[in-house]
């Protein structure tokens, strides 16, 4: 991949997304500023019903807003971003193969070259032996990293993960988010990653924004003070890493609380 | 025990039922119970089946409903197929047929043999088209059904990935429905048998429906009883190579 190149800049200004609900309006997002740099890796952490997952969407492409707007500067990258779903949303109908290489076929890349692709991509994700095989013949784990090569095989200037890991057992979990780390420091893609994990957020985020709940805000933008190459375990295990960790559990118990209390009346 | 025995057994038990159903009835009938002029027994059934084989009459029969079957089948699955699809992917095209087929839908197709006789006259083309139109009805409803119910995930996944309306159509709806669209095309199938023995009653000199019907009238019980039997075989045979099919066709769906 091209040395030096960095992902895509993200400007959001004023980003509102209301929902028209049976109970009347609902506020999802309420006024959204967020300035993303190229090749940042960015993670979106707040309590369910947040707008995390509906900011992520509307970036996407997949939804609009209300009111409001963003900007991608995409530097170049022919394809603007790709998705990584909470669910791997691999088709059930396709080989991994066939799904990892969807994002090529659709935009017409020629055979041969699409080939080499999802093969790079198959390596870089390691299922290579498993090319052939259906999704529902591969675990859990198998299922999100073809899902991830999925979204690299398009070389996308940004890459939009909503909650990729959640569903997956703690040590699938802890080897994903290191191999995400890794692909992330060789090819300086932007990357956006929503999670309701606080841990997961400073352990691979150069930058990590706080959502509260109903309304969706940003409520804290902290940067994450650990260098990269990060060594995720040694990380999570370290005194600075558990206190800063502390510091925004905090910042969410208030807010979750809020919420709960607000549910209740 | 292991999963072969298992398996031995369920077939064993799946065989037994249906064996114990024809001892029963031969053995009422060998004891004098009913007269065998109408109630023929399971033996002189298979007699009088394996003369009409020897024959060839059974053949030309069978082959003659046979073509109508499948003729008619193709002729109306193929559109039921795209309809349902384009249903479920354009709502105009969906406002437009919806009503038409919740009006057509609950008419008896047999109700309509009148009308294609007229259009088609006595020859196949009446039959088949009838069985087209039966066809027709269950398997768009159920390709449209699979299609509108494909799990949204897909659809959000397909467009962030850059599908053309073409891609979304042949890569994504289509396959996405084609486990619901098999389930129309089995219901198909026995509605197809259903309406053409029935049409074959009244407008034919051929089929099995025609044979069922002419050996009534002739008190011929034996050789109307033989005219079921070979319906119920056909019947056996086609979901098996249904179910095959579906296995070739539909992998994902193995377990």
């Amino acid at each position: 991949m091209n040395a030096g190149r960095r992902g895509a800049a993200v400007k959001i200004a004023g980003l509102r997304k209301e929902y028209v609900s049976g109970q009347g309006r609902v506020l999802a997002l309420d006024t959204i500023d967020l300035t993303i740099a190229g090749g940042e890796f960015l993670c979106i952490v707040g309590p369910s019903g947040c707008g995390k997952s509906t900011l992520l969407r509307i970036l996407a492409g997949l939804d609009h807003q209300s009111a409001g707007s963003f900007t991608v500067e995409t530097g170049g990258w022919s394809v603007a971003n790709a998705m990584v779903f909470q669910e791997s949303g691999l088709f059930p109908w396709m080989s991994v193969e066939t799904n990892v290489g969807f994002g090529l076929m659709t935009r017409g890349v020629p055979g041969p070259e699409a080939k080499q692709r999802v093969e790079a991509a198959l390596k870089l994700v390691g299922l290579t032996k498993f090319r052939h095989h259906y999704p529902h013949q591969l675990s859990g784990g198998m299922r999100q990293r073809s899902a991830i090569a999925r979204a690299f095989v398009t070389d996308p200037a940004m890459l939009l993960m909503d909650e990729p890991f959640a569903a997956l057992d703690a040590q699938n979990r802890v080897i994903l988010q290191a191999e995400l780390v890794r692909i992330w420091n060789e090819t300086r893609k932007t990357v956006i990653y929503v999670t309701h994990s606080i841990e997961e957020a400073l352990l691979m985020g150069d930058r990590c924004v706080i959502m509260t709940a109903q309304p969706g805000r940003i409520k804290q933008i902290i940067n994450v003070p650990f260098p990269h190459p990060r060594d995720l375990i040694k990380l999570s295990a370290a005194p600075e890493f558990g206190a800063l960790k502390l510091d925004i559990w905090h910042v969410l118990e208030e807010e979750v609380t809020r919420a709960r209390a607000e549910l209740e009346l | 025990m292991n999963a072969l025995s298992a398996k031995t057994r369920d077939r064993l038990l799946y065989m037994i039922s249906p064996l114990l159903f024809l001892a029963l009835w031969q053995l009422l009938l060998m004891a004098g119970l009913g007269d065998r002029r109408f109630i023929p027994a399971p033996s002189d059934i298979a007699v009088r089946f394996w003369q009409l084989v020897l024959s060839g009459e059974l053949a030309m029969h069978t082959g003659v409903t046979l073509l109508r079957v499948f003729g008619g089948f193709f002729i109306g699955a193929i559109p039921g197929v795209a309809c349902g699809l384009l249903m479920a992917m354009f709502r105009p095209v969906r406002f437009m047929i919806d009503p038409l087929i919740a009006a057509l839908f609950p008419i008896p197709k047999i109700a309509l043999m009148p009308l294609l006789l007229l259009a088609f006259g006595f020859g196949d083309a009446s039959k088949i088209a009838l069985v087209a139109i039966a066809v027709f009805f269950p398997v768009c409803v159920n390709t449209y059904v699979g299609a509108a119910n494909i799990e949204k995930i897909y659809w959000d996944v397909a467009r962030n990935y850059g599908a053309s309306q073409t891609v979304m159509f042949t890569r994504i709806v289509f396959f996405g429905a084609l486990p619901t669209v098999f389930a129309g095309i089995r219901i198909a199938v026995a509605v197809s048998f259903i309406v053409l023995v029935a049409a074959e009653f009244v407008a034919t000199k051929s089929g099995l429906g025609y044979l069922i019907w002419n050996s009534w009238e002739l008190l011929q019980v034996d050789i109307m009883f033989c005219g079921i039997v070979t319906i119920g075989i056909l019947g056996l045979i086609t979901s098996a190579l249904l179910q095959e099919l579906e296995r070739k066709i539909i992998p994902w769906k193995a377990e």
